[in-house]
């Protein structure tokens, strides 16, 4: 019989091999997007801190094509973040029974997506404020 | 004879399907190599029956596992296509005119052709103490454990698992780490800690908590996917993350529980 | 058996995780498009007089630093665990520029807000 010498195939790549792991990693990189954003509302915070002018010229950044731009990319990235992250919370949760049916994953997905619609209008609703 | 509406065709029609094989030989010192084989095939047949053909008529080198032919015993999972699945419930039909790629299963050792070396989960087995502990001495005459269908609906879907290893080879941190734990053995280690038969759930929390456990996965939630027995285990890992979390919180309070 | 030490960043980042899913969206829809745009009105309503009145009540210093930091620690999690899916080694380095430049946000965010 013939020795043993098993053979290890390498990982490189990997997450190119197939669609699942594309959307794996796609929903991954949501996170450079996220801390983005955080970045760029920290600046503001520092801007706020500093005064008037200083606040008045970070919303004048804002407003420059390539902020737009940006923020338009983070938008569909935040999206992206929102729907799939609500489709992966079903697999952190016990079973949940109700009236002695197990609610099924696409139902607590729905909840997630229908609570992130709520906030946020509530979210649009608060920052307009009270009409002038 | 009346029509049928089954999508399948009611004529043994026999086609020709390629097939390509990764192959390896240790005793050659080679690396792994495809190899082509052209089998005649019927739309009833399975990728196993496939093999068997190649293995009867073609080339009786090749060497593959395989038992029961019907999807219980778990010893067919290989790579069909870069997907893991188990090739008696994998149908050639589906693949044709191909040319459709085997593979042994991802993220272990070839051990020799569409064998693998599966010793690193057979080794982990016992670690997770997959039977059940009872924790006080029961008397046989006390009869036996009773059950509710709630209490059984707990852990009845982990129980299914067939050990086909699908779900390791779904595993990119598996493959990326093999002390990983992994989906499989996580499921049933949550199978034993679901039953309210069983009283060693502190134990078997041990292994939870540590980075060889529910740690080293990041809900990729391929291995769900491709459970033949819908064993969910993807869900018997992350439930765990959420229960490790929260029993760390609660370490973090004065007292003792 | 060693524990891991995850537990108190897998909860930062689902914490900050759920938060960027319910609201993350609207604030960038709302601070950097429809404020700069002047869209529904929103650049009339985003001005420092505002936002200032809203920072300096406490609930509203919270918010602010419970955004900036919670989406932080939520990036610094998974940007360090999608660092070991592309093949980098994980080590003290790799870990404290993931969860260092957390850290140097959420208190550079509270102390520019306690400032406010």
């Amino acid at each position: 019989m013939a020795a043993r010498r098993p053979y290890v195939r390498p990982m490189d790549g990997w997450w190119r091999r197939d669609r699942f792991f594309l959307k794996y990693m796609a929903r991954e990189l949501t996170a450079f997007f996220v801390v983005a954003y955080a970045l760029v509302l920290l600046a503001g915070v520092i801007r706020l801190s500093q005064g008037r002018g200083a606040f008045e010229g970070w919303l004048d950044g804002l407003r420059s094509g390539w902020s737009v731009a940006l923020h338009l990319v983070l938008l569909a990235v935040f999206l992206f973040h929102t729907y799939s992250w609500f489709s992966i919370m079903p697999k952190t949760m016990p079973p949940l029974v109700v009236s002695g049916h197990r609610v099924p994953a696409w139902a607590i997905t729905a909840a997630g997506l229908a609570c992130a619609v709520l906030a946020s209008i509530a979210l649009f609703v608060a920052f307009k404020g009270r009409p002038r | 004879m009346h029509a049928r509406s089954n999508k399948v065709s009611s004529t043994p029609e026999t086609r020709t399907i390629a097939v390509e094989v990764l192959r390896y030989q240790p005793g050659d010192a080679t690396t792994p190599y495809v190899e082509r084989f052209d089998v005649p095939f019927t739309d009833d047949m399975s990728v196993l029956q496939g093999l068997q053909h190649i293995k009867d008529r073609l080339d009786g080198s090749l060497t593959f596992r395989w038992s029961c032919r019907m999807a219980i015993c778990g010893s067919c999972g290989m790579m069909i296509d870069g997907v893991p699945r188990l090739a008696c419930h994998t149908f050639l039909r589906d693949f044709w005119p191909g040319p459709l790629r085997v593979e042994a299963l991802a993220h272990f050792p070839i051990e020799r052709d569409l064998v693998v070396d599966a010793s690193d989960f057979i080794d982990k087995l016992p670690r997770i103490k997959p039977w059940l502990e009872p924790g006080v001495p029961l008397r046989v005459r006390a009869g036996e454990h009773l059950q509710t269908p709630a209490q059984l609906a707990r852990y009845e879907s982990f129980s299914h698992c067939i050990n086909c290893l699908l779900c390791y080879a779904a595993c990119p941190q598996y493959g990326l780490d093999n002390s990983f734990l992994g989906p499989g053995l996580t499921a049933l280690l949550h199978r034993y800690n679901s039953d309210s038969r069983d009283a060693a759930r502190a134990e078997r929390m041990e292994l939870v908590d540590s980075e060889e456990g529910v740690w080293g996965c990041t809900a990729v939630g391929y291995c769900s996917e491709v459970c033949p027995k819908h064993v969910d285990p993807a869900n018997a890992v992350n439930q765990n993350k959420t229960a490790s979390a929260l029993s760390w919180l609660v370490r973090l309070l004065p007292g003792r529980a | 058996m060693k524990r891991s030490s995850q537990p108190p960043f897998w909860l930062l980042f689902g914490a900050g995780g759920m938060l960027s899913a319910l609201v993350g969206a609207m604030l960038v829809f709302l601070t950097g498009i429809a404020a700069p745009l002047g869209l529904f009105g929103a650049g009339t309503a985003f001005t420092y007089e505002r936002a200032a009145a809203f920072a300096h009540q406490p609930l509203g210093k919270l918010a602010v630093a419970a955004v900036i930091a919670l989406f932080l620690w939520h990036g610094a999690h998974r940007i360090y665990h999608t660092l070991h899916d592309f093949g980098v080694r994980l080590n003290a380095f790799t870990w404290l520029a993931c969860y260092g430049v957390a850290l140097a946000g959420t208190i550079t965010a509270a102390v520019a807000l306690a400032v406010v």
